[in-house]
């Protein structure tokens, strides 16, 4: 699953201002492809956590927002990308409640839950990489 | 950045959130209410959240952090107005706001934090009804 770049949206993620920018955009795009206001309001909070992630963990980094076609049914895909230290040990950045920070460590855990897809690619030293996606029913 | 008014209303701090709230501004807030609790000596704090889109993890922990000064300074803090598709997100999220009390609305959630003796006329009225002789 690769964004198309024609179509791709891309914001930057430096500040705390820019995580607001983000679910705006989300839920934007979220309302035009039509995703029930749950769906709407679940895409939208796992992007807050993970914008927050890339800002806080990542040290600053890029979302890459599109809309996608699946045959019926219509998508958003959002892409984090950071190129921070990355995260060691996955299986416990995903278990709920764990923290690096002085956050409740839903971040990761909570937004997989949120989302119908839900991808990450991550290691010591090369950066993360978070991707999600949830299309209208 | 943007602020988030507090106004008083009696012995009571209201609050409705109306921006789309960054960490920052909700960092504040919690700061600015502790502040005017002490400064007023308000008994309650009403946050009324029905402007909010979405309660994600840093707004959540706000309130339940809101909620933990308030107490401490004795006041009880009310949170009001969540949107329904806010409540089954921030569930799913694991999310509980541990210590915060909630109402459907403004009315219900200022019920909640009128001060005990202002009920006190209504109750007497009716323990002298029943008190009354046949």
């Amino acid at each position: 699953m690769t964004a198309d770049p024609a179509t791709s949206q891309r914001l930057a993620i430096t500040t705390d201002g820019d995580v607001v920018r983000v679910r705006q955009a989300v839920r934007g795009l979220a309302q035009g492809a039509r995703l029930s206001l749950v769906d709407q309001t679940k895409l939208v909070t796992a992007a807050s956590e993970l914008a927050r992630n890339t800002l806080v963990y990542g040290g600053g980094g890029e979302a890459v927002l599109s809309v996608e076609a699946d045959g019926r049914r219509t998508g958003v895909r959002v892409e984090f990308r950071d190129d921070g230290p990355g995260i060691p040990d996955l299986d416990l950045a995903m278990t709920d409640g764990w923290t690096s920070g002085g956050g409740l460590g839903l971040g990761l855990s909570g937004a997989r839950r949120l989302v119908e897809h839900f991808e990450i690619d991550t290691g010591p030293g090369r950066g993360t990489r978070v991707v999600i996606a949830s299309w209208s029913r | 950045m943007d602020t988030v008014p507090i106004l008083k209303l009696g012995s009571t701090l209201l609050v409705s959130i109306q921006v789309d709230l960054s960490d920052q501004t909700a960092l504040q807030l919690q700061e600015d209410l502790a502040e005017r609790i002490t400064q007023t000596g308000a008994r309650g704090v009403l946050i009324d959240i029905s402007g909010l889109e979405i309660v994600d993890s840093f707004i959540g922990r706000m309130l339940s952090s809101i909620a933990g000064i308030s107490r401490v300074l004795d006041a009880t803090t009310v949170v009001v107005g969540m949107r329904p598709a806010v409540a089954i997100t921030m569930v799913e999220l694991g999310l509980s706001l541990d210590g915060v009390r909630t109402a459907l609305d403004v009315e219900k959630g200022l019920r909640m934090l009128q001060p005990e003796d202002s009920e006190a006329p209504e109750a007497l009225l009716l323990g002298l009804a029943a008190a009354e002789p046949e």
